[in-house]
C-alpha cells in the first residue's frame, strides 16, 4: 500500500479466482471460433483441429462458473437467486443464462458432430462404456442416412449461432469490467471488445499449443499447415487486439483526465513486470514479430510451426497476464486517485492460489477424459468431404480469409 | 417468527386505525411534507408509506477528528473492529506550503488524528492548513452498487436509503466495485453482522433502524461538535434544511451523475 486509500480498499474485492475465470470463458470463446471457421465458413486447412476445438471449448465452458462459486461468499445461495431473482439492470446477472445457454448449443453441436463417432463406439464397446454412448446419442442405436443429413445442416446453424453466442459470452464478461464507472483502470467502452480480441487470440493459442503437443504425445506427426494455418489467424488478431489495448491506454494518456496521472504510475511503476513485461513485450509484441515474420516470409515447415506453437504459448502466457494486470491491476488504483493498494493472493483459502491452479487445471483433465471418450482425430483419416459453407454470401469463400485456409490447408 | 391470531388482529386493527388518523395528520400544522417549489407532492394517505427525504450534511468545517463516530457506528451496527471494515470513517486533508495535499486516514480514524505516529510522517513540512472529512455512504439518487447487484439483494428504499438483504446477498462484490466511495465492505468470516451474516456486503445504512423510529444516526448522536447533521431536507425546521438554507454544498464526485445525499459543507476540490 502507497499513498491514500480509502479504508474499505485494503482488502482487494475480486481476488486471482476472478482472474481465472475470465481466462477460462475467453479460451471457451476462442477454441469455439476455430471450430466454428471450419464448420460454418468451410476453412478447411483447419479441419484437422475443427472436432478437437469443439471439445476443447466445451471442457473450459463447463469449468466457468466454479471460480465464481468459490469467489462468492454465499455459493449456496449464488446459483439459486442468480437463476430466480435476476436484477435486469445488472450485467453480471445474464451470467446464469448466457452460460446455461451456450452449454445447452456446445452440447449439442458436440452430440451432433460426433454423432456417427458414437454410433460405432457404442456398437464396439460394453457395459457402462456402452451405455454412456448410448444415452450421448439419446437412445438412438442406428440413425438413418438422412438424419446424418439433417445432422450437417444443424450443426452448421449451431456452429453459426456459437459465434454470436460466445461474443456474448465474453463481450459480456468485458462490459462487466468495462462498465464500472468508479474504476478508472476498467471503464471504458474498449473494454468488451478487448476481451472478446484477447479471448479469441488465446483460444487460437490454446488450441495450437494443445494440437502441436497432443500430436507429439500420441506419436502422430504434427500437422505443419494446420499449425501455420492457426498461426496466421493468431497473428491477425493479435495485431487487432494489439491495436485496440494500445488505442485504449494512448486515448487516456491524450486525454489526460484527472485519473491518467495515476493510470500511468499503474502501469509503469506499480504492475511494470506483468504489464509491460509479460502482456505487452513477452505476450504480445515478440509473439507478434516472430508470427510476422514467419507470415511475410512465407515459412511454414517444421520449425516455423514449432515457432508457431511457442509464440502462442507466449501468447497464452500473456494474455493470462492480461487478466490479471485489467482485474487486479485495476483494484490496486485507489478510487480516491491518491494512492495504490496490494494485494499478493494467499496460497491457501477459497480464494487461494492453490485453488486457482486446480481450477485452472481441471479443463485440461476434462478435456483429457473427453479425448479419451471421443477421440476428436479420427477425422484426418476419414475421407473429406465437401463441406463448403455460405457459398451465397459472396466474399466469405473467395475473401482472403478462406484464400488463406485453401493456401496453407494443402 | 411468533404469528399470532392476537398479533394479527393488533396489527390488523393498527393499520385501519392508522390509516384513518393518517389524513387528519398530513393536514396538521408543522408537519412539512410538502416541498416549497412545485415539486410532486407526497400523499400518504395514498399509500406512500411514510416516505421521507432524508439527507444528511457534513460539516467538515466543525469536525475536530475526535474519532468518536467511527467508534459509535462500529459499537451500533457490530461493525468489525479492523479497520479495513467500516461503514463509516474520517479522512484528514494536510495541504503543505509548497501546495502539496496529503490525505491520510491512520485505523480510519477510530482513535483520532493526536497519536504520534500517524503524524511523524509531517515532520518538517511547511503545513498550511489542514482540516478533517468524515465518510460514509452517500445514498446517492442513482446508486450504482444497486444496478449492478446481479440479484437485487441492494435495493433503495422509498425513503431514499440504500439498504443490502443480507439474507440474499451471495456476496460476489460487484456492488464494491460499482461504488466511487469505497463505502462497502464483505464482512469477513470472522465477523457478523446485525442481521447476523458474514461473507455478505455491509454498508452505512444512515441507521436505518434508528431514523425510522425516529432517533438519529448514531454517528450524528455522538458528534460533540454538530459536524454531522440529519433530517428531513423537505423539513425546513430540520437541521439539514437549516444548513443547507445559506451554504452551497458540495457532493463528492458529482461528475459520475450518482447525485450523492450527503452534502458536504467547507470543503474544496481536493476532497474526493
Amino acid at each position: 500500500m502507497e499513498g491514500f486509500i480509502y479504508p474499505n480498499e485494503a482488502e482487494v474485492a475480486w481476488s486471482v479466482n476472478i482472474v481465472i475465470y475470465t481466462y477460462i470463458t475467453g479460451l471457451v470463446a476462442g477454441a469455439f471460433v476455430i471450430s466454428s471457421l471450419y464448420h460454418v465458413f468451410g476453412i478447411r486447412s483447419l479441419r484437422p483441429v475443427a472436432r478437437f476445438s469443439l471439445i476443447a471449448s466445451l471442457a473450459f465452458l463447463m469449468v466457468a462458473p466454479l471460480p465464481l462459486l468459490f469467489h462468492a461468499g454465499h455459493p449456496e445461495r449464488a446459483a439459486v437467486n442468480m437463476l430466480f431473482t435476476p436484477n435486469l439492470t445488472s450485467a453480471m446477472a445474464a451470467f446464469g443464462f448466457i452460460w446455461f445457454g451456450y452449454l445447452v448449443l456446445v452440447i449439442a453441436e458436440v452430440l451432433l458432430v460426433f454423432r456417427r463417432d458414437m454410433v460405432s463406439y457404442a456398437k464396439s464397446s460394453k457395459g457402462v462404456l456402452r451405455w454412456l454412448y448410448l444415452a450421448l446419442l439419446l437412445g438412438i442405436e442406428n440413425p438413418s442416412e438422412e438424419s446424418f443429413a439433417a445432422n450437417e445442416r444443424v450443426i452448421r446453424v449451431l456452429a453459426l449461432l456459437g459465434i454470436p453466442g460466445a461474443m456474448v459470452l465474453h463481450g459480456y464478461v468485458g462490459f462487466i469490467f468495462g462498465a464500472v464507472k468508479a474504476m478508472a483502470w476498467w471503464s471504458t467502452p474498449l473494454m468488451p471488445v478487448i476481451f472478446l480480441l484477447s479471448a479469441i487470440v488465446s483460444g487460437i493459442a490454446l488450441i495450437m499449443v494443445l494440437y502441436t503437443l497432443l500430436s507429439i504425445l500420441r506419436g502422430k506427426g504434427v500437422d505443419h499447415p494446420t499449425v501455420i494455418s492457426l498461426s496466421r489467424w493468431l497473428l491477425g488478431f493479435l495485431a487487432l487486439d494489439l491495436t485496440l489495448e494500445a488505442l485504449e491506454v494512448v486515448s487516456m494518456a491524450y486525454e489526460g483526465e484527472e485519473s491518467w496521472e495515476m493510470i500511468s504510475q499503474l502501469i509503469t511503476r506499480v504492475i511494470p513486470v506483468s504489464y509491460l513485461g509479460i502482456q505487452l513485450g513477452m505476450g504480445t509484441l515478440l509473439p507478434l514479430v516472430v508470427l510476422g515474420v514467419m507470415a511475410a516470409r512465407g515459412l511454414k515447415g517444421r520449425l516455423s510451426s514449432t515457432l508457431a506453437s511457442l509464440s502462442g504459448f507466449l501468447v497464452l502466457v500473456g494474455v493470462l497476464a492480461m487478466r490479471w494486470n485489467v482485474i487486479i491491476g485495476g483494484q490496486l488504483l485507489s478510487k480516491s486517485l491518491r494512492g495504490f493498494t496490494s494485494y499478493i493472493p494467499p496460497l491457501l483459502g477459497m480464494e487461494g492460489l492453490l485453488i486457482s491452479a486446480v481450477l485452472l487445471a481441471l479443463p485440461f483433465a476434462i478435456l483429457g477424459v473427453s479425448l479419451y471418450l471421443l477421440p476428436p482425430w479420427l477425422v484426418e483419416v476419414a475421407p473429406e468431404e465437401e463441406r463448403p459453407a455460405f457459398r451465397a454470401i459472396p466474399g466469405v469463400r473467395r475473401g482472403g480469409l478462406a484464400r488463406q485456409g485453401v493456401r496453407f490447408g494443402r | 417468527m411468533d404469528f399470532t391470531r392476537r398479533g394479527f388482529i393488533k396489527g390488523v386493527l393498527g393499520g385501519v386505525l392508522g390509516l384513518a388518523v393518517l389524513p387528519a395528520l398530513l393536514k396538521a400544522p408543522g408537519l412539512y411534507l410538502r416541498r416549497a417549489s412545485a415539486a410532486p407532492t407526497i400523499d400518504l394517505a395514498d399509500g406512500g408509506g411514510g416516505e421521507r427525504h432524508w439527507g444528511f450534511v457534513v460539516d467538515a468545517s466543525r469536525c475536530i477528528g475526535c474519532g468518536l463516530c467511527v467508534q459509535a457506528c462500529k459499537r451500533e451496527n457490530n461493525v468489525v473492529m479492523e479497520p479495513e471494515y467500516n461503514r463509516t470513517w474520517v479522512e484528514r486533508y494536510v495541504y503543505t506550503e509548497e501546495g502539496e495535499v496529503f490525505v491520510d486516514s491512520p485505523e480510519a480514524g477510530i482513535e483520532g488524528f493526536a497519536n504520534a505516529p500517524a503524524n511523524l510522517k509531517y515532520a518538517g513540512l511547511d503545513i498550511d492548513k489542514s482540516h478533517f472529512v468524515p465518510k460514509l455512504c452517500n445514498q446517492c439518487e442513482n446508486p450504482p452498487c444497486v444496478q449492478v447487484c446481479p440479484v437485487g439483494a441492494t435495493y433503495k428504499t422509498e425513503d431514499g436509503v440504500v439498504l443490502v438483504d443480507q439474507e440474499h446477498c451471495i456476496g460476489c462484490r460487484y456492488c464494491i466495485q460499482a461504488c466511487p466511495y469505497g463505502a462497502r465492505y464483505l464482512v469477513p468470516s470472522g465477523g457478523v453482522t446485525p442481521m447476523g451474516y458474514s461473507k455478505v456486503v455491509d454498508k452505512c445504512t444512515w441507521c436505518y433502524h434508528r431514523i425510522t423510529k425516529g432517533l438519529r444516526p448514531a454517528c450524528v448522536e455522538v458528534c460533540p461538535v454538530g459536524a454531522r447533521l440529519f433530517g428531513d431536507l423537505h423539513d425546513p425546521e430540520s437541521p439539514v434544511a437549516v444548513a443547507l438554507r445559506d451554504h452551497p454544498p458540495a457532493v463528492l464526485k458529482p461528475a459520475l451523475g450518482t447525485k450523492p445525499r450527503v452534502y458536504y459543507l467547507g470543503i474544496d476540490t481536493e476532497v474526493r
